[in-house]
């Protein structure tokens, strides 16, 4: 494979990339915003919450600018009005799936989901709701998981396992019915993998995961991942 | 609508914390200037105990809890031109649907508030309008117009919104508030 | 053992069945054991010793005959007589009339001739007529030839030219071409490398790859090995479930039977070859059956899809190139190579070469196992094969291709059956699922059951498969209690649409087929339901308003 530069257009801006390099990493470096909620720089992709579809050029299929590896010559649209509409049934359909109330919730003002629907104009939720009622577990001395809160996008599970390398988190059940759990299906409070080290708080887009007792602005730390990536390969 | 004649406004609240209003009344001075624009014919606000036959704008505060409520809303709706669902409870349930999370929600927040909580003679009144299984937004129900999420909507943004809408041009509120 | 022994044993194996006259097959599938074959089995071997002709007649077990709906099925040969419904009382008037007095008993045969001319048996070529546990059977009926002929004749590269002019297509659901699939893997980097059989079949109503592994495990494990020589993998799983336990049963004495013969394993057959088999089982997840999903899944991790590239093909089973291909391909695979490509190419339609096996279900005369070759239409499958639609009624519509396949209407009857005309059509093949609903059916009832599946077995990684597919159960849900409204349609339609497009994977890209089919050919009914609250097949309307169905 040769290092040669690879030219590309997205939205008609002819940009550069480095093979082997996603649609999202290189819109990113041109300042071309793409929504996201389940990616997270310095874990690994996880394609989950489908947001950053984009249409390339030559194909009626639409692909997720966070795993697309970008090839010559494409040319990507990252906002038409389908993606636009697709984004927000999306995004509703995530408002839906369980009990999303902002203005009672630890992470309003804080919330990637909230704020992307904020940007993305989803004012009102077209479908019915589910009002999940899964029971708190704030039993740990100072981290608390509502499922309730929970978009199913992952962070907490791969930051767990890729940078903190305790694996305590994973999924359980299938479909609608698929969990956060925490080791064998314990209380957190019984984990005896949990490093107590925060992680899955911190990259938590929702008020999911938090830290009791902590500004949820303080908890918050996108970019854990990524410096803990750059500063192991030092 | 007509240019010579003031458009009909109105305001309904159905379950909420009236926080919607106070944030409308928290419109200040400019409250002067839409009162200018507008002929106010319903509202908590004023007593007036009938829903006009014919209102051009009506803001809707709080969510459908109650059989009377829902009565309410479709009179509200066939005799409004332009319904707009104002602040989260009227666009997505908010803590008023809180107890849909419950099986049989209705009955245990009768007897949380009027049994377990009340200090003498606890019973449940049998004279108010009797709650619906669940809590509805709006559009559930009724076809809604315009959406302003906000717990509650700033003034700014109700402003923005009655001020464009008022001009006859479609207000884009959307991009400028949010849930919570 | 060496590769001169395998033609031995097929000799002496075609000596010692010529010396008998008579071959009674009694089918142990899965669908005739419950029936009691196994009973059946022993009655037999019992009957033959009792009237002094064990020298004469052999009894033995074998896999599927087909026809499911009249177990337990017995086949006796030479001359291809099924006995249906057969029983302890009827075995012996087989044994005696059949068997010694050489008349076939005519009021106890299965009596369907198209059933039988209709259908081209290449993939199931030994169903029914070789009993599984014996590799001498199988190979007397000319098993491991192939395997023979490309150790000793040709070079890898030449085994996948040969698939290549038999334009044999995956036989999974999509349709990529084998010898594609093989190049890329035989040419990419990075080893060792791995094959994958696909026997996880998930949908409900289907079970031909089932019948296959428990009919003919050899043939998938020559087609393996064959795939393994082409593209130069060492090392095969073969994934199923742990719901198929017979079929498991009888691959794993089949590969410790070939082990034995050193058929498998190193130096195979005193040849370079090496070749390891092994048997993954799943838990049982149609998403399992998604080819990255497997990938995770052999690999121990729970069993969801990723997004490709990179393909398996560069990238599969712990980073290596994998081939990952249905078992139903994989048992073609002999077949090509002992007769040629150019033979292959011309069964079955001109783009779409070969066979295919399909379940058939529902409100049918006689369901059951069938292979019919490519092209042959809905309405010989339905109506000359399958016998039609009992009790009079008529025929509704036909879904093709399991849970994600696509509702069509009986004006569709005439299209031929191949990859592009089902997708054109809004079905898939998918693993070869045919259910006919007949004119009491509901198809509101009937797509909802379907999506309801998927619901279950969407894995939850992907929101618009995860919720989305809620979301149109609920509108479903809404519809059959009277609580519908006329935008229900765009609304379906809508979602329907999103959830295609945006799935990650292919359950979620395919979950709303019986809804965008019945949208498309049964839109009527949806309006019937939603304005006139009427149901012709009385299915809906039964709940009480108010009250929460789950």
């Amino acid at each position: 494979m040769t290092n040669e530069p690879i030219n590309l257009t997205i939205d008609n801006i002819k940009v550069t990339a480095k093979q082997d390099t996603t649609i999202l990493e290189v819109a990113k470096q041109y300042g071309i915003n793409i929504p996201t909620l389940c990616e997270l720089e310095g874990l690994s992709s996880y394609s989950g919450c489908r947001l950053c579809l984009v249409e390339i050029r030559g194909s009626t299929k639409l692909f997720a600018a966070c795993t697309t590896p970008v090839t010559s010559g494409m040319e990507i649209t990252t906002n038409s009005d389908k993606l636009k509409e697709y984004r927000k049934i999306t995004l509703s359909l995530l408002l839906s799936e369980r009990t999303h109330i902002c203005s009672v919730c630890v992470a309003n003002g804080n919330c990637e989901l909230q704020d992307l629907s904020n940007e993305l104009g989803v004012d009102h939720v077209p479908f019915e709701r589910e009002w999940t009622n899964h029971t708190l577990d704030s039993g740990h001395n100072f981290l608390v998981i509502d499922r309730n809160r929970c978009i199913l996008c992952t962070r907490c599970i791969r930051v767990c396992q890729e940078t903190e390398g305790a694996h305590t988190l994973d999924l359980k059940n299938r479909g609608k019915d698929a969990q956060i759990t925490i080791d064998f299906d314990a209380l957190w409070k019984n984990s005896s993998s949990c490093t107590s080290c925060r992680k899955c708080a911190k990259v938590c887009p929702t008020g999911a995961i938090y830290v009791d007792d902590d500004f949820i602005s303080k908890t918050k730390d996108k970019n854990i991942a990524n410096f803990l990536l750059k500063r192991r390969q030092l | 609508m007509d240019k010579n004649k003031k458009p009909t406004f109105a305001t309904v609240w159905l379950s909420g914390c009236s926080g919607c209003h106070m944030s409308f009344l928290d419109l200040d001075e400019a409250l002067i200037e839409i009162a200018n624009k507008v002929q106010l014919v319903y509202s908590p606000l004023i007593d007036i105990k009938e829903f006009p036959e014919q209102v051009t704008i009506t803001l809707v505060e709080g969510a459908i809890a109650n059989e009377e409520q829902l009565s309410m809303i479709k009179k509200v709706r066939t005799r409004t031109s332009i319904l707009v669902a104002l602040g989260d409870c009227a666009v997505t349930g908010n803590v008023t649907a809180l107890r849909n999370t419950e099986i049989d929600g209705d009955k245990k927040v009768l007897k949380r508030a009027f049994i377990e909580t009340s200090d003498i003679n606890p019973q449940i009144p049998n004279e108010v309008s009797k709650l619906l299984k669940k809590v509805y937004p709006l559009h559930e129900k009724i076809p809604v117009d315009y959406y302003i999420p906000g717990c509650p909507p700033s003034p700014e943004n109700i402003l923005y919104f009655l001020t464009e809408l008022l001009a006859e041009k479609s207000p884009q509120v959307e991009k400028r508030t949010k849930f919570g | 053992m060496r590769l001169a022994d395998i033609q031995k044993i097929a000799e002496i194996e075609v000596d010692f069945q010529r010396a008998y006259k008579y071959r009674i097959n009694v089918c142990c599938s899965s669908g005739c054991i419950p029936l009691g074959a196994i009973n059946l089995l022993k009655t037999f071997q019992d009957l033959v010793t009792e009237h002094g002709v064990i020298e004469n007649c052999l009894v033995a077990r074998t896999g599927c005959v087909g026809t499911c709906s009249v177990g337990p099925v017995v086949v006796v040969e030479p001359g291809d007589y099924i006995y249906e419904k057969v029983t302890p009382e009827k075995a012996r008037k087989i044994v005696i009339d059949h068997i010694i007095l050489g008349l076939p008993v005519k009021k106890l045969l299965f009596e369907n001739k198209t059933f039988i001319e209709k259908q081209h048996r290449l993939v199931l070529r030994n169903a029914g007529k070789i009993d599984p546990y014996r590799i001498e059977d199988y190979i007397a009926s000319g098993g491991y030839s192939a395997l023979v002929k490309c150790l000793t004749k040709l070079s890898p590269q030449e085994v996948i030219d040969e698939i290549a002019a038999s334009g044999l297509r995956g036989r999974g659901g999509a349709g990529f071409p084998t010898a594609k699939k093989w190049s890329f893997v035989s040419r990419a980097h990075g080893s060792p490398k791995y094959i994958i059989a696909n026997l996880d079949e998930g949908d409900p109503g289907v079970f031909a790859n089932r019948t296959l592994a428990e009919a003919d495990p050899h043939a998938l494990i020559e087609g393996l090995l064959i795939a393994g020589y082409a593209i130069g993998a060492e090392k095969a799983f073969i994934y199923t479930r742990a719901e198929y336990p017979l079929a498991i049963d009888t691959l794993k004495k089949a590969i410790n039977k070939a082990s034995e013969l050193n058929i498998i394993g190193k130096n195979v057959l005193g040849t370079s070859l090496n070749f390891d088999i092994e048997i993954r089982l799943g838990a049982g997840a149609f998403v399992a059956g998604e080819e990255t999903a497997i990938i995770a899944s052999v690999e121990g991790r729970r069993a969801m899809p990723r997004p490709r590239p990179p393909y398996p093909a560069t990238a599969g089973l712990w980073g290596k190139p994998t081939v990952i291909q249905n078992v139903e391909t994989l048992a073609n695979i002999p077949l090509i190579l002992q007769n040629g490509g150019a033979w292959f190419s011309k069964i079955g339609s001109p783009n779409c070469a070969g066979t295919k096996c399909f379940s058939i279900t529902g409100k049918i005369n006689n369901p059951g196992l069938i292979e019919v070759p490519m092209g042959i239409t809905l309405r010989e499958v339905i109506f000359d094969i399958g016998g039609g639609i009992p009790e009079n009624r008529s025929l509704k519509a036909v879904l093709v291709g399991g849970p994600s396949g696509g509702c069509l209407p009986d004006i569709l009857l005439d299209l031929p059956i191949d990859y592009e005309s089902l997708k054109t059509a809004g079905a898939i093949m998918g693993s070869g699922g045919i259910v006919a609903i007949d004119d009491q059916s509901c198809l509101i009832d009937t797509a909802k059951f379907f999506i309801d599946f998927c619901v279950a077995e969407s894995c939850g990684k992907c929101t618009p498969c995860r919720v989305g597919l809620v979301k149109i159960k609920e509108i479903f849900k809404k519809i059959m209690q009277g609580e519908g409204k006329i935008e229900d349609i765009n609304l379906l339609s809508k979602l329907s649409t999103f959830i295609t497009e945006t799935s990650l994977c292919g359950l979620g890209q395919t979950a709303p087929n019986p809804v965008l089919t019945t949208l498309r050919y049964f839109k009527q009914e949806y309006v019937e339901h939603l304005v006139d609250r009427s149901c012709k097949a009385d299915k809906c309307f039964k709940e009480n308003k108010g009250v929460n169905i789950n």
